[in-house]
């Protein structure tokens, strides 16, 4: 008796466990690429869900179709919202050998980490494959470059950072001229608090990371690019007195802001200057977006033009795609690359995304007007790196500033504090 | 030895899945975490083992500790604990105190109080961030917008932007969501409570605040410690709510499972994983208590 | 209070009291300031809820912070269409997601609590607490090594982990509730099975289980809010096309540099649709459920 007791006590429990397994085994349908190499797809992990930079996708997808016909593309896209999942995603996949086929990552000093790590591929013979170390400005190839002169990323696009948005109505009723060239920070700032006294809000910025955004445009338009370059080499001194004075005009055109900014993300503080409310914007060139979806004009609703004091200076950023070490599938990685290098991709995903190809040999009648003006400067103007978007600086070294300016925007540091946490941010 | 076998065999059989599964997915990923927390592994390269790491044993955490971030962020966990706690319990007896009664219509209040515990803050963050906005007088939306509108201009205030208290705003959306469920809590602790022993007191010429007092409070007292537990380690779990509203990056809504998430995306998995252990410990040092007091009354 | 024991008491206050008048009209006061209250905690509750409603139903432009207030210019379904489109093949994979792991969670909770109350053996306790434990994981500091373990267990990502992990993570609470609902079923009735001679097993199955019910409810229904509304779990263990409505919603209402405010809040509201209903149906016997003893720590 007692045993058989016990007997059906054990069966109970394999029972149970069945039971559980059994329903693990079931539904569901095989995953995303995790683990099952071989067959002909790529998983392509990017942060593209919605709206333009989906249809950007889609439209670079087209492309590989046609050129891949044989290989299948997976669409691995994460949102970023909701504490930036899709990064966090990929890392722990990066981590645990799962990666993806390849996966979207600011060009430039964010990819260091993947490389220290050893978990992407140098892809420069690509480049030689591929044709495209002559089809990139050279200016855009050194910054891809890492220090040993390989590269590991293919740019699919390029965005300006240092863009300064307005809008001319606001400026009219206060006095202020539209169409005026700022020849430095100085003279803005002058504007500014005049438009500050009138009981308007000057200038509107969102959360930390658009705070750091500015605060880079500042450094950039204080220091000039070359003292800028210099912040990320170590040839710039962070505690010097040009980076003192530098985020005095930093402070004071944040104390010139909105009070709800840490609440915002970029598309709410742009608005502000669609709506009104505010008369100018410092956003990357993204923003162009935001302005033509509520059918404004470029010239009469909105103007863009340098940040003051940055002119003739191009604060890009690129995103690019990646050959991760252990890809399931090295040749659908390598296929989609060459998409995503090649002429037709270049030019069909960036006008349906709105930023500028990185090659230059696209023809700019195919784009927009503000795109046109976009891609005149990048040929024409001084190249530097943008910080905010992890092309200057490697990840931490971004953290650590954001945490700081955080802690120095909502005033828990005084200007001396955040300076010296800033030069150590740097240091890493 | 044998008997013994028999005594506890059965049961142990019968918990074996649990136990199995509860033994890998926790407590060896505790283990994972701890061990990680005790070395250097700092940066990208120490993560996939490009670069050595060492042990550093406690470093991590004796530094994470004497670091004033890290204060500010045990600081910002301790008010809204707090507040969360005291918010939910408060409205949640308030309330399940009004139902208790008859009430028509309780069908209706009870469903609506519950319905936030249904929204996920993946949803409903964005609400909050609008409610929440900091800006008062003409640029005023949101909540403070409607304090306008009804008359009540003095109530504005900058919410969650205010850099000591600002975290206390944060607990309101987690009070919206789960007063409601320590209301179906105390609610069920009211009717549990047999007639008969409010009816001895009312004989006996109890007062309404003397039948509360001695006789309704210590009965609901087991109630109210299971909603403590409950919603307690739910305010260690903050960060999603925290991360639709504010941004991992603003420094006045720093909480130590933010700063975890921040050392995790620079590779700081070092820091991490000792952010990670130290809310571990807090949850220990709350929670042993609590067992052991269980254990001792059912003892008894 | 019931009603009858209301009705018993106020008549013998009249008695000795100022009189029967002085008396209802205080009673009535109570009672309108009773309503009061509750209507106005209603409001209270429903604000976030209007804000979502109204929302949902506003343009692209007219959907901005400072018209939260405003009832839409033009009303449009255009949101909820695209809503539906995007989001309902996700809601049929988050239920087959939420219907299994609630199910097994409780189911196991419910062995668990039973072996922990009833069948005490030495170190029940001790037993009880790890698996209590099990409750305050830090998820985000064990996502690395969870993900290896995840792999290296070969199961397929999407549905199926899902349903592992939710079930794995749930056995915590659940256990929880179940001890300390049998805690309070009586001694004889499982001591007669015993002395019956009736094994453990049989015991669990022919009277405890029988008794579970209220107590499955509680269970079930904590069981399925929580898997719905997970998000980390989703997003790690799934992707867009395999994972359940919070990772679709995410998409929906994050996936764009330029956020739709009326798509994201008709999807909220068309992804907690479900939960509600379970709310409207069960929320009687979730607190019959919480009532018959499963709180009582």
């Amino acid at each position: 008796m007692r045993v058989n007791r016990r007997t059906t006590a054990t069966v109970a429990t394999a029972a149970v466990l069945g039971l559980t397994l059994a329903a693990c085994g079931g539904g569901g349908t095989s995953g995303d690429g995790g683990g099952e190499g071989g067959g002909n797809e790529v998983e392509v992990f990017t942060w593209w869900a919605a709206g333009s930079e989906k249809a950007g996708l889609d439209a670079l997808v087209g492309v590989f179709d046609e050129q891949h016909p044989d290989i299948e593309f997976v669409n691995g896209a994460v949102a970023g919202g909701a504490g930036s999942a899709a990064k966090d995603l990929l890392q722990t996949r990066l981590q645990a050998q799962d990666p993806p086929d390849t996966f979207q990552a600011h060009a430039g000093a964010e990819l260091q980490d993947y490389i220290d790590a050893a978990q992407i591929e140098d892809v420069s013979d690509l480049y030689d494959e591929f044709g495209l170390a002559d089809a990139f400005p050279a200016d855009l190839v050194d910054r891809l470059s890492s220090e040993d002169g390989a590269i590991y990323s293919i740019p699919s696009n390029i965005h300006r950072a240092n863009v300064v948005w307005a809008n001319p109505t606001v400026l009219e009723e206060n006095d202020i001229d539209p169409e005026a060239q700022y020849e430095d920070l100085d003279a803005w700032i002058a504007d500014l608090e005049k438009l500050d006294e009138a009981g308007v809000t000057p200038i509107s910025v969102g959360t930390t990371w658009t705070q750091v955004h500015l605060l880079e445009t500042v450094l950039l338009a204080d220091l000039g690019p070359e003292a800028y370059s210099g912040l990320w080499d170590g040839s710039t001194d962070w505690e010097g007195a040009e980076v003192t004075a530098a985020l005095e005009d930093f402070e004071t055109i944040m104390g010139l802001t909105n009070d709800d900014r840490d609440g915002l993300d970029w598309p709410e503080a742009t608005q502000m200057v669609i709506d009104g409310s505010a008369a100018f914007n410092v956003m990357g060139d993204w923003a162009v977006a935001a302005f033509e979806e509520q059918d404004k004009v470029l010239g009469t609703d909105f103007t863009a033009a340098p940040v003051p004091g940055t002119d003739g200076t191009f604060d890009f950023l690129a995103d690019s795609f990646t050959l991760p070490v252990g890809a399931p599938n090295p040749d659908g990685s390598k296929a989609w690359l060459e998409t995503v290098g090649s002429l037709e991709g270049q030019v069909a995903f960036n006008k349906a995304k709105g930023s500028i190809p990185a090659r230059t040999d696209a023809d700019p009648a195919e784009f927009s007007e503000y795109q046109q003006t976009a891609i005149e400067s990048f040929a024409n103007d001084t190249i530097v790196s943008s910080l905010a978007h992890g092309a200057a600086a490697p990840v931490a070294t971004l953290t650590a500033i954001s945490d700081a300016t955080s802690k120095f925007t909502t005033g828990a540091a005084d200007l001396a504090g955040y300076q010296s946490e800033l030069a150590a941010a740097a240091q890493g | 030895m044998l008997k013994k076998l028999r005594r506890v065999g059965p049961p142990l059989l019968l918990l074996a899945p649990s136990l199995i599964l509860v033994g890998v997915f926790v407590y060896g990923l505790i283990a994972a975490n701890f061990s990680t927390s005790f070395t250097d592994s700092h940066t990208a390269a120490q993560a996939t083992r490009q670069k050595p790491t060492a042990f550093v044993w406690f470093t991590n955490y004796l530094d994470l500790l004497a670091s004033e971030d890290f204060q500010h962020s045990l600081m910002n966990l301790l008010l809204y604990t707090v507040v969360f706690l005291v918010g939910t319990m408060v409205m949640g007896f308030l309330w399940a105190w009004m139902l208790e009664k008859p009430v028509k219509g309780e069908g209706l209040f009870r469903s609506v109080y519950l319905f936030p515990m249904a929204v996920s803050f993946v949803a409903s963050g964005v609400v909050w961030r609008w409610l929440l906005n900091s800006n008062q007088d003409e640029q005023a939306s949101g909540l403070n917008r409607l304090f306008q509108i009804v008359g009540l201009d003095v109530l504005q205030n900058n919410w969650w932007n205010n850099i000591t208290f600002g975290i206390v705003a944060i607990a309101i959306p987690a009070i919206w969501q789960l007063s409601g469920y320590v209301m179906a809590l105390f609610l069920a602790g009211f009717r549990g409570i047999p007639d008969e022993l409010r009816e001895a007191a009312r004989m006996d010429g109890a007062s309404e605040w003397k039948l509360y007092r001695h006789v309704l409070f210590p009965q609901l007292s087991p109630v109210a410690l299971s909603a403590l537990i409950i919603i307690g380690h739910m305010s260690l779990k903050a960060f999603d709510l925290i991360m639709s509203i504010s941004k991992p990056a603003n420094y006045q809504t720093k909480v130590p499972a933010v700063d975890m998430f921040v050392f995790k995306s620079s590779f700081d998995y070092a820091n991490a994983a000792a952010v990670g252990s130290i809310l571990l410990i807090i949850v220990a040092l709350v929670i042993v208590p609590y067992l052991i007091r269980t254990n001792r009354e059912e003892k008894r | 209070m019931t009603a009858a024991a209301e009705q018993l008491t106020a008549p013998r206050q009249a008695v000795g009291g100022p009189g029967p008048r002085v008396a209802r009209s205080r009673y009535s006061l109570a009672r309108t300031l009773r309503y009061a209250a509750l209507i106005f905690f209603l409001v209270v509750v429903l604000v976030p809820v209007y804000v979502l409603l109204v929302t949902s139903f506003k343009g692209t432009g007219d959907a901005d912070p400072s018209r939260a207030w405003a009832l839409p210019q033009i009303w449009t379904l255009e949101n909820w269409a695209t809503a539906w489109t995007a989001l309902s093949p996700s809601i049929v994979r988050t239920v087959a997601v939420v219907v299994p792991s609630a199910v097994i969670a409780a189911f196991l909770g419910s062995l668990n609590g039973f072996v922990l109350a009833r069948w005490s053996f030495r170190g029940a306790d001790i037993v009880f607490t790890v698996i209590l434990f099990g409750m305050f994981i830090p998820y985000q500091a064990v996502m690395i090594p969870l993900t290896q373990l995840v792999l290296d267990l070969g199961i397929p990502t999407g549905v199926p982990t899902l349903i592992l992990l939710h079930v794995v993570y749930g056995i915590p609470i659940t256990t929880l509730i179940f001890r300390n609902y049998y805690a309070t079923v009586p001694h004889e009735l499982i001591e007669a099975g015993r002395v019956d001679g009736a094994g453990m097993l049989r015991t669990y199955w022919s009277i405890v289980l029988p008794l579970s019910v209220p107590s499955f409810v509680v269970v079930l229904i904590w069981q399925f809010t929580s898997a719905w509304n997970d998000f980390l779990f989703a997003v790690f263990f799934s992707s867009s096309q395999n994972g359940p409505v919070t990772v679709a919603l995410n998409n929906l209402a994050n996936g764009a540099l330029l956020q739709n405010y009326g798509v994201s809040m008709a999807g909220a509201l068309f992804a907690s649709l479900p939960t509600l209903i379970v709310y409207i149906i069960l929320g009687k016997y979730f607190v019959g459920g919480l009532m018959s003893g499963s709180v009582k720590g």
